[in-house]
């Protein structure tokens, strides 16, 4: 046993012995592979991060929404249909809901403009998300105005800033009364953005909307599920397209690595001649070529891997947030948190070290099988 | 005695392994402390009922997923082509595809 | 005792270029002493040598050892005989270009599974058996051929093999160099060690040291004293 090991420490002496002829390259190979490395790392990181975090994050949005369709366009849902709404078995509360979206030309930001269902502010008083808080400077006391739908100008007082702890779903929220919603996009009272319903049964959800879509044929109805599964895909969809980034990279990547190994120089084939004539088993000297493709694999999944996560998980993946942000104003500075899938780390382990141990053994393999003799020649 | 390289690197490699270890116990930790933040959140997405994280504010369908073609933000910006992939990859209700 | 058998080696069996360097080679040579064998290029005497030397197989015939087979070894057996057994030296030395005349020295052993120190230690003790103790941290390629020549020896030496083939050890040296080899010759011959070699050089084949010579023509042996 004992020999065992000395012989793979002595293999391993050798095997780095001999990667520090070529420092140089060496070096600069395990550089790149480590960068491809942290690329893939920090993509997949950050979205199952992301994933994981919007669907706690929204497990307890409503379970049914109801918009009242014009055309094949979204329209004001009127009082009536609500109490259409009202009477569908199963379906325990129903309400309509007050929102709209306002661009406020000073951020060049987009804000969500909402009425809370329970303690809404005072007329004239606005309830602000982080985002806009930081994108006007603005903090409880000061006054923000708007135009209206008719060119008026409206005022509103901050009451309050919305932790920053909940930017993740509150960072553009300019919550506001009722009144004064209606004054600022000109929609009649009787009149709602959407309805949001409740059902008694989480199962019969599905039976609910379609119960609905009978009844008020006219209506596009939203479950919560579909919320979170195109979640899942929007993020999958974000992943994938960084995947497809990065996939010209990986093959150019495999095509340097394997050129790299598989390419034996005459040089290296008389050294590994040498190695056969002075005694060395083929047995050895794969072992010490899997010692080489091992040592460098795993250096560049660990390089890669640990600075992926500090990327996304204590920078905030700075590198990604141009293609996730786009031109949002609002984008809450947030940290991901950690969600790690042990699956997919392991698979990136995987497709890290085998592949190079592959490319660097089998070549060596075939060249390791031949007579020692040729060194005499 | 000179410093054995293999010995140098088997270290190096143990000590990455420790400290992949540690990121994931890293993980737990702040997953831990950033249970408060997620509760806070998730208290006001069932106050308002909100169904989107604050992430693409500028999509035409992403703050309010479901929702709003009234509302679609940019909509007449020069810039504003669908290339934010919620609008491209959100599917029509299922109830909508099937058959009447 | 080395004894050969109706050894017979064709290169490229059955090929447009077929080439038989050895064509039926009948030896006994004998241990703890110093053989040459001379002749002219292609006439089988490095062929020979890999023969015995357990680095190629004959195409037929038998090459025995101490009474045993080594001809029909598998490979496993006989990389163990061959690196306990026979310690080679090249014509082209055959260093590892890139490491030092200690790395290289050691790398027979590696394999071995010898504590490092220990190892580090013999190579050194090698290295200054052959007065290279000062060189040890020298990379290979900045060695004069005498020196790379030592290093070679002294890497054929770590594993303590009692047969020592080198072929045209002489070819690249000047005239003291060649003088100084064959004090090495005597030195080795003196601790008990089996030296097969193969040469054209005139001075080793008057050297005293040697104790036979094997001529050899066309793959055959044409006499031997």
């Amino acid at each position: 046993m004992k020999i065992y090991l000395r012989r793979q420490l002595n293999l391993l002496e050798f095997t780095l012995s001999s990667l520090l002829r070529r420092k140089g390259k060496n070096l600069a190979l395990l550089v790149v592979f480590s960068a491809i490395v942290f690329m893939l790392a920090s993509a997949l990181l950050y979205s199952h991060a992301l994933r994981r975090e919007a669907a706690i994050l929204l497990k307890d949005a409503p379970e049914l929404v109801i918009q009242k369709m014009v055309g094949g366009r979204h329209d004001l849902l009127p009082q009536a249909n609500l109490a259409k709404l009202a009477e569908v078995r199963g379906i325990t509360q129903i309400h309509g809901r007050l929102w709209g979206y306002l661009f406020d030309p000073i951020a060049a930001a987009n804000y969500t403009v909402m009425v809370p269902q329970t303690n809404p502010p005072e007329p004239g008083f606005a309830i602000i998300g982080e985002g806009i808080s930081g994108a006007r400077g603005a903090e409880p006391g000061d006054q923000l105005s708007f135009k209206s739908h008719d060119g008026g100008l409206l005022t509103f007082r901050v009451a309050q800033v919305i932790a920053y702890e909940s930017a993740l779903a509150t960072s553009d929220l300019f919550l506001v009364n009722e009144d004064d919603y209606r004054r600022l996009y000109g929609i009649a009272p009787g009149l709602f953005t959407d309805a949001v319903a409740k059902v008694r049964n989480p199962r019969e959800v599905g039976k609910a909307a379609e119960k609905i879509a009978e009844l008020l044929p006219d209506s596009r109805i939203v479950l919560r599920d579909e919320i979170l599964r195109t979640y899942e895909s929007v993020f999958d969809w974000r992943e994938g397209l960084l995947l497809v980034l990065l996939t010209g990279a990986v093959l150019a990547f495999a095509i340097f690595a394997w050129e790299k190994a598989s390419g034996l120089s005459a040089e290296e084939r008389r050294e590994i001649g040498i190695l056969k004539a002075v005694g060395w088993e083929t047995g050895d000297i794969l072992l010490m070529k899997m010692w080489e493709g091992g040592v460098m694999s795993l250096s560049a999944f660990l390089i890669g891997y640990l600075l992926a996560y500090l990327h996304v998980f204590y920078l905030g993946a700075p590198l990604f947030e141009p293609v996730l942000k786009g031109w949002a104003t609002m984008y809450p500075a947030f940290r991901p948190t950690p969600f790690i899938d042990g699956f997919q780390v392991a698979t990136l382990l995987i497709l890290t070290v085998l592949p190079y141990l592959a490319a660097t053994v089998v070549p060596i393999w075939r060249a390791a099988i031949i007579d020692p003799d040729q060194v005499m020649r | 005695m000179a410093k054995r390289k293999s010995v140098l690197v088997l270290a190096a490699l143990g000590a990455g392994f420790l400290l992949f270890g540690g990121s994931l116990i890293d993980a737990a930790w702040k997953r831990d402390a950033a249970m408060a933040r997620m509760e806070a959140a998730s208290k006001w997405v069932e106050r308002l009922e909100l169904t989107d994280l604050v992430l693409f504010t500028e999509a035409r369908y992403t703050r309010n997923l479901a929702l709003a073609d009234r509302f679609s933000a940019f909509q007449d910006h020069p810039m504003a082509f669908e290339h934010f992939p919620s609008g491209s990859v959100a599917l029509p209700p299922r109830h909508l595809t099937r058959a009447p | 005792m080395i004894e050969l058998s109706e050894v017979r080696k064709a290169y490229n069996q059955g090929k447009p270029n077929e080439f038989w360097a050895l064509r039926g080679i009948d030896l006994r040579l004998s241990l703890k002493a110093v053989t040459v064998f001379m002749g002219p290029s292609g006439s089988g005497k490095t062929t020979l040598l890999t023969m015995i030397g357990g680095l190629a197989r004959p195409t037929s015939g038998r090459v025995r050892l101490m009474e045993r087979d080594i001809s029909s070894l598998p490979e496993k057996f006989l990389t163990d005989i061959r690196r306990r057994t026979f310690g080679f030296v090249f014509q082209s030395f055959n260093l590892l270009k890139g490491m030092t005349a200690l790395e290289n020295v050691m790398i027979p052993a590696y394999p071995l599974g010898l504590p490092h120190e220990a190892l580090r230690k013999r190579a050194l003790e090698m290295l200054d058996l052959l007065g290279m103790a000062a060189k040890a941290e020298s990379k290979a390629e900045w060695l004069s051929g005498g020196e790379a020549q030592r290093v070679a020896i002294a890497r054929a030496l770590i594993n303590d093999p009692d047969v020592i083939i080198a072929d045209e050890p002489t070819a690249n040296l000047d005239g003291q160099l060649a003088e100084q080899f064959l004090e090495i010759m005597a030195e080795l011959k003196a601790r008990g060690k089996t030296l097969l070699m193969t040469s054209h050089d005139p001075r080793i084949r008057k050297a005293a040291v040697v104790d036979g010579i094997v001529w050899m023509q066309d793959g055959q042996i044409a006499s031997s004293d």
